[in-house]
């Protein structure tokens, strides 16, 4: 194939998957007795200043959670528990940041591997599971998410403190708060400084995936598991290592919040981030740049949707019909796109074979 | 080739431990659990631990797990995964709701069965048709259904009187059967707190003092689904789909078209479970509803060794933490503590006695961990009870994986025409 259609079947999937989520949103509206029209006017509207900064902090919060998603799916482990992770890591991270053992910006530091270790150690729990006892990951992480749920919860109560309707942890020193960004001039909401923690998370990422043992170890067991260990990988250990790696990215997610404006943990805390993660990185392929796009596509939508009761008088909650659909389509027009790849391949082939045995093809 | 086969087939005769069959064995496991909950029961003094009251709501609690359970069943059985159990089960809450509401309870049932079918068939197309890998398919379901039944349910109800943009007017319940006389009787043993007598009394209390019409009815799937699959030849050809489907197709099984029905089936019976959510455990449609108990139910198939009686075994035990959990939670709890303690420390002694001493150590190091906060507390905090059917999930998993085998070909993609 030339290069030119090569990249054109390429984007076919994406464009396809979007023409899907459109049609099933706009059918489901219809159904509903709502005007789609009304829907496309608001959501593919021109979003104002302080939706962008809302968008690229939503996103940058995403792409961290895609990632952490990612790590294992590129070796076929389905972490699903990003949202447990998240949550217990970002709840030990609260307190310890709270006690303010160590000044200004070293608390910060300290608390970003805190926070890691405890998505690692929450994770860790599962791959323990997994390699000792042979438990599914799907089941046991989805088993800890519920358990976190009702552990932080607990553990908050214990060592929060009750302000009005919801409980947080201890405000954490002014020294080690990180300063917002200014990305548009005179607007008030600002991007959180370690909305970058994303950017740096992606470029490991992507360095580690692509050039590095390791790497090529996990992408190896991913493609296929038998050469993997007739190669030397120790799947065991890969599991644990890649895991953990998960469960420390899935520490990352509340990071940018933290520091940035909430400055402790509270009962409000964002929910459902993990799992929407798992959604960008189905959407980015588990590929580093892809993942960047899911992630600006998703936050763009639940940005854009904010307005629709308002404007449109139609539920937010439509957005998720739409990016649960551009997922399930976008996986199946993959999955299309490679089969009619490999039948194009099949064809060149022949037809190259065909041209050099002048018609004589060995069965 | 035929002499390898007639030296191989006393080995593959099936394994009759010392002459107790199955039936029997479960029979006998059954009278262990209600004897030891009995004195835990008698022990402690938790006396709602084994009341008519706790194993009502343990049934109630139960059948949706195992409905969910079911449908994984059937699902895996044919060899396709299926995480999206939650999102069709959401979608029969939603169905359920929005049919029972206009039309009664048999056609809620049905709008319940047909939301939770759409979802079964999606995941169908999705896996058989494009094999798109099986667990992603789950996932995006789960996320689509969600998304429907949130925004469905605010336009449905937010204007009905009694309902809201989040949750349903309260609904018409299933008929229900009290078997007279029996369950006035077993209302009064039950209240004696007689030794396991009064316990088997609440238990017959329990099933036929107003037993819901819909678990009679999700009973007989349960069974009629052993019966089906493995009595028949049509439950032969699916499950082949989920152990070889490359040899199946060579025996001529339409492998796609089996797999199909099944992964359908499977969203038949969540939308099933999500109806008796909404209309028989609570009142009404109510968003989030299902909390998880789609995924539960695929942990109590595994946990029943993909098979129905299995499964029920453990929807119950699940069924009966949450029951345990409703009714005067933190005391039953705090009881059960006392049995899981014992239990693990009877389960290090026996490992110690095989030699696994790694594994000795850790159920010890579990049971003693448990007895502790048996004997250093009174009571089991709230957080903590809701824990619980997920805590059982896990620990029950960690000791019984190892003696479980899914279908061989579970979760593999199939394309016609590739085998060998």
């Amino acid at each position: 194939m030339t290069l030119a259609s090569r990249l054109l079947v390429g984007a076919a999937a994406p464009a396809l998957a979007f023409v899907a989520a459109a049609v099933v949103t706009s059918g489901v509206l219809l159904g509903s007795g709502a005007a789609p029209a009304e829907f496309w006017k608001v959501v593919l509207s021109l979003p104002d200043a302080r939706q962008l900064v809302s968008i690229v902090n939503a996103a940058a919060i995403l792409y961290l959670s895609g990632l952490a998603a990612a790590v294992g799916f590129r070796m076929n482990l389905f972490n699903i528990g990003v949202e447990g992770q998240y949550r217990v890591a970002t709840f030990v991270g609260a307190v310890f940041a709270g006690q303010s053992l160590l000044p200004g910006y070293l608390n910060t530091a300290a608390t970003i591997v805190v926070a890691m270790a405890g998505g690692a150690a929450w994770a860790g729990l599962a791959a323990l599971l997994k390699v000792t006892r042979g438990v599914s990951e799907v089941i046991s992480t989805i088993m800890l998410n519920a358990i976190a749920l009702s552990l932080v919860a607990y553990l908050l109560r214990k060592v929060g403190n009750r302000e009005g309707q919801v409980v947080v942890t201890d405000q954490i020193q002014q020294s080690s708060w990180v300063a917002n960004i200014t990305l548009v001039p005179g607007e008030d909401t600002k991007v959180y400084g370690l909305a970058l923690l994303a950017v740096v998370a992606g470029v490991a990422y992507a360095v580690v995936l692509n050039r590095t043992r390791f790497g090529f170890d996990l992408r190896a067991t991913g493609a296929s598991e038998s050469a993997a260990v007739a190669s030397g990988v120790n799947v065991k250990r890969m599991v644990i290592v890649s895991m953990l790696l998960s469960g420390a990215v899935a520490g990352l997610i509340g990071m940018p919040e933290m520091f940035g404006s909430s400055h402790a943990y509270g009962s409000t805390i964002q929910t459902g981030i993990g799992f929407t993660g798992i959604a960008v990185a189905l959407l980015g392929r588990n590929n580093p740049g892809g993942i960047a796009v899911g992630a600006l596509v998703f936050a763009f939508l639940a940005q854009q949707a904010t307005p629709l009761g308002i404007e449109a008088d139609i539920s937010p909650e439509i957005i998720a019909v739409t990016q649960g659909v551009v997922v399930l389509s976008v996986v199946i027009a993959y999955e299309v796109v490679r089969r009619y790849r490999g039948r194009m391949e099949q064809a060149q082939v022949a037809r190259e074979l065909g041209d050099r045995q002048s018609g004589e093809v060995p069965v | 080739m035929s002499t390898q086969l007639a030296e191989r087939t006393p080995a593959a005769a099936p394994d009759r431990r010392r002459g107790i069959g199955r039936g029997t064995r479960l029979w006998l496991y059954a009278l262990a659990s209600l004897l030891a909950l009995s004195a835990a029961r008698v022990a402690t003094g938790a006396d709602d631990l084994t009341s008519a009251g706790t194993l009502q709501a343990a049934i109630i609690a139960a059948i949706p797990i195992a409905l969910a359970g079911l449908g994984g069943l059937w699902s895996e059985r044919a060899g396709v995964v299926n995480i999206g159990l939650e999102g069709m089960m959401i979608l029969g809450t939603l169905g359920a709701g929005y049919y029972t509401y206009y039309q009664g309870v048999w056609v809620g049932l049905l709008g319940a069965i047909m939301f939770g079918a759409i979802g079964g068939v999606l995941h169908a197309v999705a896996t058989v048709v494009f094999a798109v890998d099986h667990i992603v398919s789950g996932v995006a379901i789960n996320i689509i259904a969600a998304g429907v039944a949130a925004f469905m349910a605010e336009v449905f109800f937010a204007d009905l009187e009694g309902g809201g943009p989040t949750q349903s007017p309260s609904l018409d319940r299933p008929p229900t059967l009290t078997v007279p006389g029996v369950s006035d009787l077993s209302a009064d043993i039950a209240e004696r707190g007689w030794f396991a007598v009064s316990d088997l009394a609440a238990l017959v209390n329990a099933l036929t003092d107003e037993l819901s019409i819909f678990t009679i009815l999700a009973l007989l799937v349960i069974f009629g689904t052993g019966w089906l699959l493995w009595h028949t030849a049509f439950g032969l050809r699916l499950r082949s789909c989920g152990e070889s489907p490359s040899s199946a197709e060579t025996l001529g099984v339409n492998v796609y078209r089996y797999k199909f029905l099944a992964v359908t089936m499977s969203g038949v019976l969540a939308g099933f479970g999500g109806c008796y959510l909404a209309v028989v455990a609570s009142s009404g449609y109510a968003n989030g509803q299902t909390g998880g108990r789609g995924y539960i139910g695929l942990a109590a198939m595994i946990f029943g060794n993909w098979r129905p009686g299995g499964l029920l075994t453990g929807s119950l035990l699940f069924g009966f933490t949450e029951g345990t959990r409703l009714r005067s939670g933190g005391e039953s709890v705090h009881a059960l503590l006392l049995l899981v303690a014992l239990g693990l420390l009877l389960l290090a002694a026996w490992q110690v006695y095989r030699a696994h001493l790694v594994s000795a150590a850790l159920s010890g190091l579990i049971g003693a961990g448990a007895l502790w906060w048996y004997l250093a507390t009174d009571t089991v905090p709230g957080d903590f009870t809701e824990m619980t059917p997920y805590v059982t999930t896990l620990l029950v998993l960690a000791l019984a994986s190892q003696r479980l085998r899914m279908p061989a070909a579970d979760g593999l993609p199939y394309r016609r025409g590739e085998a060998g």
